[in-house]
């Protein structure tokens, strides 16, 4: 039998299920390797006592109905978990212990899920290359010293490096879909109101929400069908009848309507990544699709209204980190004092950067400029899709302009860093369900992805048009284990 | 300064000022839990003992509406005879302190739930149209206490969340009784509808008071300075007339009033400045994310209409018609939901000019003897109503009901048997006070000679004396009519 981590999610799910594996086995598999990861850095905290513990215990007394059995999973720092340690990838939370659980990790709970750790990420989830956390640098396993994408990026390098059997990360403006693209795995970012926002710290209110960053679409599919709920105690969350995503599963897309939005064909762009399109194109047409050729205008607004954003909503939601109440607090003269070095010490730069844009765009005298001028454009994209989507059922297009970077190289250039979400953010803007799939390599044989963009909660099309991908492309990750001496 | 009901004037130098006032009144509503999360909300529990992962602003906690705030909020809406929004929108106002957890507080900024409404003052020349522009839900803030620790600002979070009605009245106030009269109609109508208990002791009832002057006859309004956060009507009043006075006196002085936030000081009467125009909070209020907009339908409104019960100015309407009441005394039963019961209560079972006088006269006196509301009242209205009958019948006089009544407070006896017991039952046997008016004339004959000669004046001395004699119990009456024969 080949080792315990090279099996996929629904594989082990099987095997516990058959009794050829416990759970034990398997947490311990995880949890052995990611003690030999530390290189890779892709932990925040560990969990691995308790977990191995949990494991034993559901051995004793395995309940098989669970879709989840006894499975070990580590999941992105954001996501709140009762009793351990969440910090957003901060110092202002570098201590801060959660008494409750976020709705999303609760469902991984109830299915028989076991948390093994915390994964890095960037600040409070801004950032594309994981290098704004302050717990330090994530490695993609694909190469040494290349970012794993971000800002899921320790959701994506402990993924691909086998560290979990599948995770969870979140995607305000692509922190799903580009560290998947970045390290050859499947990410996907629901429909707005799909998964509940409770409990998960907040970055963009009105553009967050969780996904499941799994090796195939299959687990794709059965991690969504877990994670996603209608919830009370989100009021953005949406009622809507919810698939059996897994069961569902159907690589059949004869006659589906797929577009190509030329707006996404951009300069510059590495030819690789042309042809993979293309690649995407023909096996589409092979299976019995149809390519429609479509427009999205206002493509281009896309990022500058993003920045405007998200920046904004951050700048109320990070409001409440001020010493006062949890997590550090630095001493002061008086209040303001206090603040001023409580938040000037707490915060990196990063998210520094993007208080003050969030406030300058907020402030009386530029709001109508900014603020609400970009929230009539994010309506004008929105009805470029619902246009496009009058046409086609899905629309497919590349998932980064580039592949992964060097650790380094664009960490003081934040507009090219910004750049590495132009075909990502346009789907948060709109609320749209997206999924990146592995598709092939650029000539220095880092991953690249294709999205697959879906109608508002249409998210089991989308996974059938990325299966059918899947099959036909037979992507290969081509990971070395470099890091493990 | 003339200070009489018509006009609220400022003189000085032969000049006469206008005093312009508005006030946007903060509501605690009635309602068990927090607006966005499901705290207690009861007054006067150990510090922090009601708040919530929400309340506190824990990462990752949202806020979620609490349905009943909206329909109180709806409902008072429609008590103001106001304009109910059908979509309405929460925004964040952003501001760093202690006592706020979120780092901004979550209100209603250009779209509120309720738009323009009324309100009827009744002042002693007549009716008084103030206006409503606006009635908005927003969050309470903490409360820092800075007088514990000699170091530290102490923070009780159990305040944070509380559902607050933001009431904001047009500018049409112009004197010091006229904002009393407003306060006090405004807390009526809430009471009435029981959307807020307008309790000021408690804080359910806080207004920020907005104060300008312009000399008699300009119609441009003058700069206005806001007075924070006043918590009684009285010193809203006070802050009012120290503000007005104030800017009169830097307008005659050659100045000009700036726009600016100012602190009303209890202790030694006067206001502060607190910040000027350009050091105001930049709050940057936008729509709040994790909400959506409120979007309510007819049919939800009409449900609400349907309950809506009978208001203040209704009521008042009807005691008028039906029980004849003057508009004085109407008022006066109708400006109180629980005096108004009470009233209709006692009038009920018997006589309704009886009622009314004894609920205005005795058993007001006693209330505000004792301090306490009506609710609490040591005479329930079932025994003033036995009292009430007990007169009407001629049972007892009404100088002996007052005796009575002083029993009756002591324990809320029933007058029936305090008037057997002490035999307090009056003399009306046409025989037995013959009796004593002919022992009366034998023993004054010559006041009888003089009351005869024309001296009317001493019938008065004739009734006082038979009264006397029966210790009070003859049927006065009887007494004057058997009285007046005898003498002619």
């Amino acid at each position: 039998m080949s080792n315990i981590t090279d099996l996929k999610l629904v594989e082990l799910v099987d095997k516990i299920k058959k009794k050829e594996l416990s759970s034990a086995e398997v947490t311990i598999a995880f949890i052995e390797r990611s003690k030999k990861s530390k290189k890779l850095n892709t932990f925040i905290s560990e969990n691995y006592d308790n977990a191995i513990k949990k494991a034993k215990i559901f051995d004793q007394k395995p309940d098989f109905k669970k879709k989840l059995p006894g499975i070990p999973i580590a999941v992105k720092d954001l996501f709140c978990t009762k009793n351990i340690r969440t910090t957003a990838g901060s110092k202002i939370l570098e201590n801060f212990v959660p008494t409750y659980e976020s709705t999303v990790t609760q469902n991984i709970l109830d299915e028989g899920g076991i948390i093994i750790g915390k994964l890095n990420c960037d600040e409070f989830a801004m950032g594309s290359s994981n290098e704004t956390s302050y717990f330090g640098n994530v490695q993609n396993p694909v190469s040494e010293n290349l970012v794993p994408g971000g800002s899921s990026g320790g959701s994506s390098s402990a993924l691909a490096a086998k560290l979990t059997p599948a995770t969870i990360g979140t995607d305000t403006g692509g922190s799903i879909r580009q560290p998947a693209s970045f390290t050859g795995t499947v990410g996907l970012k629901p429909t707005y109101g799909s998964c509940s926002r409770y409990g998960i710290v907040a970055f963009a209110s009105s553009l967050d929400q969780a996904g499941p960053m799994t090796h195939d679409v299959k687990d794709c599919s059965l991690m969504l069908e877990i994670m996603s709920n209608y919830d009370t105690k989100d009021s953005t969350s949406v009622e809507f009848k919810r698939e059996n995503y897994l069961n569902n599963l159907n690589e059949n897309i004869k006659g589906k309507k797929i577009g190509i939005p030329k707006e996404y064909r951009v300069e510059g762009m590495p030819k690789e990544i042309d042809e993979l399109w293309e690649k995407g194109i023909k096996i589409i047409k092979e299976n019995g699709g149809e390519i429609i050729e479509i427009s999205l205008p206002n493509t281009n607004y896309a990022l500058p209204t993003y920045y405007i954003v998200a920046p904004a909503e951050a700048s109320s939601n990070l409001a409440r980190y001020d010493g006062v109440k949890y997590g550090f607090r630095s001493k002061g003269e008086n209040l303001i004092d206090m603040y001023e070095k409580t938040r000037s010490e707490g915060f990196g730069d990063e998210v520094k950067r993007r208080i003050m844009i969030g406030t300058y765009v907020l402030s009386s005298g530029y709001y109508d400029a900014y603020y609400l001028k970009a929230q009539k454009v994010r309506r004008l994209i929105k009805n470029d899709f619902d246009e496009a989507y009058k046409k086609v059922d899905a629309i497919l297009t590349p998932s980064t302009p580039s592949s992964a970077f060097k650790i380094g190289e664009k960490l003081n250039d934040p507009v090219s860093m910004y750049l590495n979400d132009i075909f990502t953010v346009p789907i948060n803007l709109a609320g749209l369900p997206a999924i990146s799939i592995p598709a092939g390599h650029d000539k220095k044989g880092y991953p690249l992805g294709l999205q697959v963009i879906g109608k508002a909660f249409d998210e089991q099309s989308i996974l059938n048009i990325a299966l059918a991908l899947e099959k036909n492309i037979s992507f290969k990750n081509n990971i070395t284990d470099w890091w493990i001496k | 300064m003339s200070k009489n009901n018509d006009e609220y004037l400022i003189i000085r130098n032969n000049n006469k000022y206008e005093v312009i006032i508005g006030l946007e009144v903060h509501a605690q509503v009635l309602s068990e839990s927090k607006l966005f999360s499901t705290s207690s909300t009861k007054f006067g529990s150990e510090p922090n003992t009601q708040v919530s992962l929400v309340d506190a602003a824990f990462p990752g906690m949202l806020p979620v509406i609490n349905e009943h705030c909206i329909k109180q909020a709806v409902k008072t809406g429609i008590g103001l005879k106001a304009t109910i929004n059908k979509r309405s929108i929460f925004d964040r106002k952003n501001y760093f302190y202690a006592d706020l957890p979120q780092g901004y507080q979550i209100s209603q900024y250009k779209n509120p739930i309720v738009g323009e409404g009324s309100v009827v003052l009744d002042m002693p020349n007549g009716e008084k149209n103030i206006g409503i522009e606006r009635l908005h839900l927003e969050q309470d803030a903490g409360k820092s206490i800075h007088d514990i620790d000699p170091q530290n600002t102490l923070v009780d979070l159990n305040r944070s969340g509380v559902a607050l009605m933001e009431i904001v009245s047009k500018p049409d106030l112009r004197s010091l009784d006229e904002v009393n009269a407003y306060i006090k109609k405004l807390r009526s109508i809430m009471r009435y509808l029981g959307t807020c208990d307008g309790n000021m002791q408690e804080g359910s009832l806080r207004a920020d008071v907005n104060v300008s002057v312009r000399k008699k006859g300009d119609k441009k309004l003058g700069t206005r300075c806001e007075i924070k956060n006043v918590n009684s009507i009285k010193f809203m009043q006070m802050a009012i007339d120290f503000e007005a006075n104030r800017q009169v006196d830097v307008i005659e002085e050659g100045g000009s009033i700036d726009q600016e936030t100012r602190l009303f000081d209890t202790k030694k009467n006067e206001t502060r400045s607190m910040r000027s125009k350009e050091d105001a909070h930049d709050y940057r209020y936008f729509p709040d994310p994790d909400l959506l907009p409120l979007e309510l339908n007819d049919n939800y409104i009409d449900q609400i209409k349907k309950d809506i019960p009978e208001l203040p100015d209704e009521k008042k309407k009807r005691f008028i018609e039906k029980f004849k009441l003057s508009p004085y005394e109407a008022n006066i039963l109708v400006s109180d939901i629980e005096i108004s019961k009470y009233f209709e209560e006692v009038s009920k079972n018997s006589d309704v000019k009886l009622a009314t006088n004894w609920i205005t006269g005795e058993l007001f006196a006693l209330l505000n003897e004792k301090n306490i509301e009506i609710t609490e009242s040591p005479i329930s209205s079932k025994n003033l109503s036995k009292l009430i009958n007990l007169i009407k019948d001629g049972t007892i006089s009404g100088k002996i009901a007052k005796s009575v009544f002083e029993i009756m407070r002591d324990g809320d006896k029933d007058p029936i048997s305090i008037v057997e017991e002490k035999g307090l039952k009056q003399q009306s046997d046409p025989k037995e006070l013959e009796n004593l008016i002919n022992k009366v004339i034998t023993e004054n004959p010559k006041n009888v000679e003089a009351y005869k000669s024309g001296k009317d004046k001493l019938f008065g001395f004739f009734v006082g004396q038979v009264m006397k004699n029966s210790n009070g119990k003859a049927n006065p009456k009887l007494v004057n009519e058997i009285l007046k024969k005898k003498l002619s």
